[in-house]
């Protein structure tokens, strides 16, 4: 029972990662409706960010804090580049997108192959990070996986916040739910895709902060993550959040108690097929935005 | 109003303008120097290792054909034919593996010998002793799994980007499962060192050669197969489907149905190119058929044009020639190169090479049209 316990928490922290990687993506995938390779290599960004500032700042915790919002906006306005470069002109045709973000992304990987060298690098996690909480019951809790916990539920609730109370927000949700709409009421609606994208991405570079305390940094960890990341959009839905933090938890704990009780190998064949059965009851995920669109 | 009009003979595609004999040519004489390139005249000008490279570059080639039905005219973006291709190319290897240990009077492959548990041979293992039985399971096994995924996720309407991320997730998937079962699959190395093909050891360079003909006849069988798909009432209506999903299924037809077919071709098509690719690499490993490799398979066919059966088959070619060339002497070089493909190939000309020819007369037409308004 202990061991389900420990193997659950393992599972809502891989969930929390998962979770911040899909919120980015469902908003771009949700609003823009492409598909966007190169996110992970936001995640890349992000760490990578982590692990320049630690260079400067010796001091491990202040440089992890440090780097949360400079990881967001170096990885935003990757993204916000990115989007007003090559996105935006192929808004017609979305798996191409799929297709030229990829491209992106291999450069992106070589880039950090030359910048900084191809083995990975590691952070120091601060003390305070590397501790253990026993909640009793012989279950312990690892202090890195509760900050990304709680990052990633911040995460959450200050899209929420956004999303729902500022004029920002307003306007993404009118372009999520129709965008022609949105367009003759006088929403300037690229400069609302362009900062979509930059919120969307810089979570990807927090996701990438967070990933430093349990990981090692390299070019490919990005595509670690990303095709999961992926399945929680498309069985979460698109254009909601609670379809995506429902889902990513819920492939978290699946992904990793799986693991336990077969192997690591076994455990993502068994994934998938739950995924491709829980399509045949939900073929458009679990929230969707209702419209009278056939598609 | 009571004027007869002469019943005007509709020109449809079924019922063509009788077309002149040089045009109905054209398709025959190309497929023809073709042949005679492939079969003839490569064999003859290229010398063994070279001959053995286009022998892999025509088997991604073939999976390139199948690209083109599924995604340049079905619209399906196949992320995941890599899963096929390591199906064919593993029931393959397989075969040639436990002829080979029959040949040296083992009863296990050799790396079951190394890492196996037991001496016994797994039972999922025993039937692929039988040739026939392989053979048949190359180009069965990735059709069954391409009409397994195929059926619930196209029934269900899950389509577009869902399509291809729930391709790709198998690809994933299918590779790390190899990569885990060691003791049975080969791991990580996957089944590598295969001597024999049918009898005929791979040693030989004349066996080699052999192994060349029959991957690129099956190259040539398989884009005249794939040729009358295109131009059949099928390769219209997975046009359509492609063009417009829903305006199909207004006119009474199942687009679940047309689109299950191509994927389950493209995936046979795919599955006897990795069959093929056994015998004339020697290898195959889940390094091959990952995410990576899976993407790789539709670079080629978006090169070169990817709606144009010739386009994507001379891209794939060109780009696993320019892979092998160029990888070798600058690996980091090739890394950025391949990106820029994919931005400038996809992104800026989605038609491919094969639509420079057409894109590049629009524009001559439009320039003297509106030079003779000027005139006027």
């Amino acid at each position: 029972m202990t061991v389900i316990l420990n193997q659950s928490f393992t599972g809502i922290s891989i969930g929390a990662v998962l979770l911040l990687i899909a919120l980015g993506l469902t908003l771009t995938f949700g609003q823009m409706g492409v598909i966007n390779m190169a996110h992970g290599e936001f995640i890349m960004a992000g760490a990578y960010t982590t692990y320049v500032l630690q260079k400067s700042i010796s001091s491990a915790g202040l440089s992890l804090l440090v780097a949360l919002p400079v990881a967001f906006l170096v990885a935003g306005l990757m993204g916000a580049l990115l989007e007003w470069l090559l996105i935006r002109r192929l808004y017609t045709r979305p798996l191409d997108t799929l297709l030229v973000t990829w491209g992106v992304s291999l450069m992106l990987q070589q880039l950090a192959r030359d910048i900084f060298g191809a083995p990975n690098v590691q952070t120091h996690a601060p003390d305070l990070l590397t501790d253990n909480i026993s909640v009793g019951g012989g279950i312990t809790l690892a202090n890195s996986r509760l900050f990304i916990l709680g990052l990633a539920l911040l995460s959450v609730l200050a899209l929420t916040l956004i999303l729902r109370l500022t004029p920002l927000g307003r306007r993404i949700r009118a372009v999520v739910q129709n965008r022609d709409l949105a367009e003759v009421s006088g929403i300037a609606t690229g400069r609302v895709d362009r900062m979509t994208f930059f919120i969307g991405s810089g979570l990807a570079g927090v996701a990438g902060v967070a990933l430093t305390l349990v990981g090692p940094i390299g070019p490919t960890m990005g595509t670690n993550y990303i095709v999961d990341a992926f399945l929680v959009v498309v069985v979460g839905g698109i254009g909601q959040l609670k379809g995506s933090v429902i889902t990513a938890f819920a492939l978290g704990v699946l992904q990793s108690v799986l693991e336990y009780s077969t192997t690591v190998s076994v455990a993502k064949v068994v994934v998938l097929v739950a995924i491709v059965a829980f399509l045949q009851w939900r073929p458009q995920g679990l929230y969707t935005l209702r419209t009278r669109s056939l598609a | 109003m009571t004027t007869t009009t002469e019943p005007v003979k509709a020109v449809t595609p079924h019922n063509p303008p009788p077309t002149p004999l040089l045009e109905r040519l054209r398709v025959p004489s190309a497929f023809a120097l073709g042949a005679v390139l492939l079969l003839g005249i490569a064999p003859l000008a290229l010398s063994d290792f070279r001959l053995a490279l286009l022998a892999k570059y025509l088997c991604y080639a073939i999976v390139a054909v199948g690209v083109s039905l599924a995604w340049g005219r079905g619209g399906l973006l196949v992320l995941g034919q890599g899963v096929f291709f390591g199906l064919g190319g593993y029931a393959m290897a397989m075969h040639l593996k436990l002829a080979d240990a029959a040949d040296t009077g083992q009863k296990l492959p050799d790396f079951m010998q190394l890492y196996g548990t037991g001496d016994a041979l797994p039972w999922w293992w025993e039937p692929f002793a039988n040739p026939l039985f392989a053979l048949a399971m190359t180009v069965v096994l990735p059709m069954a799994v391409a009409a397994i995924l195929g059926f619930l996720v196209f029934r269900r309407r899950v389509k577009g980007a869902y399509f291809a991320i729930l391709s790709q997730a198998l690809a994933a998937a299918l590779s790390i499962w190899l990569i885990g079962q060691q003791a049975t699959t080969g791991g990580t190395n996957g089944l590598t060192d295969i001597q024999g093909f049918f009898g005929y050891s791979l040693d030989d360079p004349v066996n080699q050669r052999m192994v060349y003909f029959v991957i690129a006849a099956v190259l040539l069988l398989l884009m005249l197969l794939a040729r009358q798909l295109f131009v059949s009432r099928y390769g219209e209506l997975l046009v359509a489907v492609r063009d417009s999903e829903e305006r199909v299924r207004f006119l009474g037809y199942n687009p679940a149905n047309v689109k299950l077919v191509a994927y389950v071709v493209a995936a046979g098509m795919a599955g006897l190119a990795g069959a093929l690719f056994v015998p004339a690499v020697g290898i195959i490993s889940p390094a091959l058929i990952g995410i990576v490799p899976s993407i790789g398979f539709v670079i080629g066919a978006a090169v070169g044009g990817r709606a144009s059966l010739v386009g994507a088959v001379l891209g794939a070619i060109a780009v696993a020639w320019a892979q092998s060339t160029l990888s070798d002497a600058f690996p980091a070089g090739w890394t950025y190169f391949q990106g820029l493909l994919f931005v400038v190939a996809v992104g800026f000309l989605p038609g491919g090479l094969a639509s420079l020819w057409t894109v590049a007369r629009n524009r001559r037409k439009a320039t003297t049209s509106s030079g003779s308004e000027v005139t006027a």
